[in-house]
């Protein structure tokens, strides 16, 4: 057995790194898209901001 | 349910490691046996997913609601990830066995690369049509035949085999040690935690987008919507 | 409904008979398919498994392309509207080109099979063995007939209705390619014809009663608006 032992044991390696590599990819996506969710959030936020100074300006007027 | 991404990883985790230092040897692969507690229930767990989406396009065609459409897009597009990685691992395994990196004489094996090849054209018929209700439809009438294809092509395939070769991995089934099989279930409980917890982050993400756009229309106006031209993903009717 | 699916039936195969495009087109190409064959497998005759490997592919590929075309007039001229409006139960019409494409089924195997006997099978066929054929053939066309219609008109209404055909059709079909080729290696045998195992008749009949009821539940949702 112990002769197998090294063969096997990359295989076995490989293809737990395989599962491992598929949800750490999937995890990367998700986050590129929660990194983009966000950015346009704050963009989002700075439009609102700036609506509320101006509604502010032409009350104020 | 906030502790469920730590719950599915402290479950994963003692599966794998009761897979490698509690379960015993196999007599008759060694080591590359321990495979299987990776291949096996990513593989369980991406067929049940596939008729999931099957149950969930149901759903959708008996109430018309577009719920249900999204779960069953999303069901299918997760089992198609795992599926990926049950045929990586599946034919990794085949090649510690057998010596080759695909072998025929797996009928499970076979069976998931035929269920695998029908459901990647689900992404491809869903772009393939405009109109997101008549898309949605089509879609759910698709998620249910292949839904039901999934039990049907397991038994024929088996049945092909059976005659010619018997099978080898007895491990899949009965007669398993006491202690593998614990191993196993908890590395199975651990993958269908796992799916649950990609399911929700999907379901998650779709709500953010939509939220968004939503919000964007709102503040901005129709023109700072960009047009969403073609997609293959399910879209709510606008509200 | 039985009168709807009379009425549907007869109108495709009048029109086929009319002007016949689908039925000499799949039979041509189906003796072409045994031409191709000889060249690929480099061989002069086949028998057993490579006897029935052959047919059912032949037969397989042959029914994609009369399927691609099952619902084409339908859709490019008012075909459905005009059923919709009319007082019948919708699964009539899927009943109607189910039997019409098993009719265009029958039709192609007069030709492919005395086609394939001449050609490339190896062992000759007596009347017994062309019985049993012919009996397994008929529940191979019912199989084919039943998820090809249902692939066609999901396919018809998409952008990419000749890609989608095959892509969808070849994986559901696979089990009955499993029970053609099966059922049909002991036929072919060199040594002499054996009898048809009747495991591989009772699983294309599960398939074909599973399929047919799942289309017939199904089928409505298509044919909406």
């Amino acid at each position: 057995m112990s002769d197998t032992l090294p063969d096997n044991t990359g295989y076995v390696a490989a293809a737990y790194l395989v599962f491992l590599g598929l949800l750490l990819i999937y995890v990367a996506i998700m986050a590129a898209k929660l990194g983009r969710v966000q950015r346009e959030l704050q963009e989002l936020d700075e439009l609102a901001a700036r609506q509320d100074a101006e509604r502010e300006e032409a009350v104020a007027r | 349910m906030r502790a469920l991404p730590a719950l599915t990883a402290i479950t994963l985790t003692s599966g794998f490691g009761l897979a490698f230092f509690y379960a015993p040897m196999d007599a008759d692969q060694g080591f590359m046996q321990k495979i299987f507690y990776v291949h096996v229930p990513l593989g369980i767990v991406a067929l049940c997913g596939f008729v999931l989406g099957g149950i969930m396009g149901i759903q959708h065609l008996r109430t018309g609601d577009r719920r249900y459409d999204l779960r069953s897009y999303v069901a299918i597009h997760l089992s198609l990830i795992l599926g990926v990685g049950v045929l990586l691992t599946g034919s990794i395994w085949a090649k510690a066995s057998w010596g080759a990196w695909w072998v025929w004489d797996e009928p499970t094996l076979v069976s998931f690369l035929i269920v695998f090849l029908l459901y990647a054209c689900y992404q491809p018929l869903r772009f393939s049509i405009e109109d997101p209700e008549k898309q949605a439809r089509y879609a759910s009438v698709f998620a249910v035949t292949a839904g039901a294809f999934v039990p049907l092509n397991f038994i024929a395939v088996r049945l092909a085999q059976a005659v010619i070769h018997p099978r080898v991995f007895a491990t899949a089934d009965g007669g398993l040690p006491a202690k593998m099989q614990l191993a196993f279930t908890v590395c199975l409980l651990g993958m269908a935690l796992l799916y649950v917890t990609l399911w929700r982050y999907e379901m998650a993400a779709k709500q953010a987008s939509w939220s968004l756009r939503s919000l964007k229309r709102r503040l901005g106006g129709d023109e700072a919507v960009a047009a969403r031209g073609r997609s293959a993903a399910p879209s709510l009717p606008v509200t | 409904m039985r009168q709807a699916v009379g009425a549907v039936l007869r109108k495709d195969l009048q029109l086929e008979l009319r002007a016949p495009q689908a039925v000499p087109a799949m039979a041509l190409f189906s003796v072409t398919t045994l031409v191709v064959f000889h060249f690929a497998l480099q061989r002069n005759t086949v028998e057993g498994e490579l006897a029935a490997g052959v047919l059912s592919v032949t037969l397989l590929f042959a029914a994609m392309l009369g399927i691609s075309r099952l619902f084409v007039a339908e859709r490019e001229e008012g075909g459905f509207d005009a059923f919709l409006l009319a007082p019948v139960d919708r699964t009539a019409l899927l009943v109607a080109k189910a039997l019409a494409l098993l009719c265009f089924l029958v039709a192609v195997e007069v030709v492919l099979v005395p086609a394939f006997a001449l050609l490339l099978l190896g062992p000759g066929l007596d009347a017994g063995t062309v019985a049993q054929l012919a009996g397994l053939l008929l529940l191979v066309d019912a199989g084919i007939a039943v998820v090809g219609t249902l692939v066609s008109a999901i396919a018809v209404q998409t952008r990419t209705r000749d890609l989608l055909v095959p892509l969808l059709g070849l994986p559901l079909l696979i089990p009955v390619v499993i029970g053609l080729a099966r059922g049909a290696t002991p036929l072919f045998l060199e040594a002499g014809a054996e009898a048809l195992p009747g495991r591989w008749l009772l699983v294309l009949a599960l398939y074909d009663l599973t399929f047919g009821l799942l289309a017939y539940a199904l089928f409505d949702y298509l044919v909406e608006d």
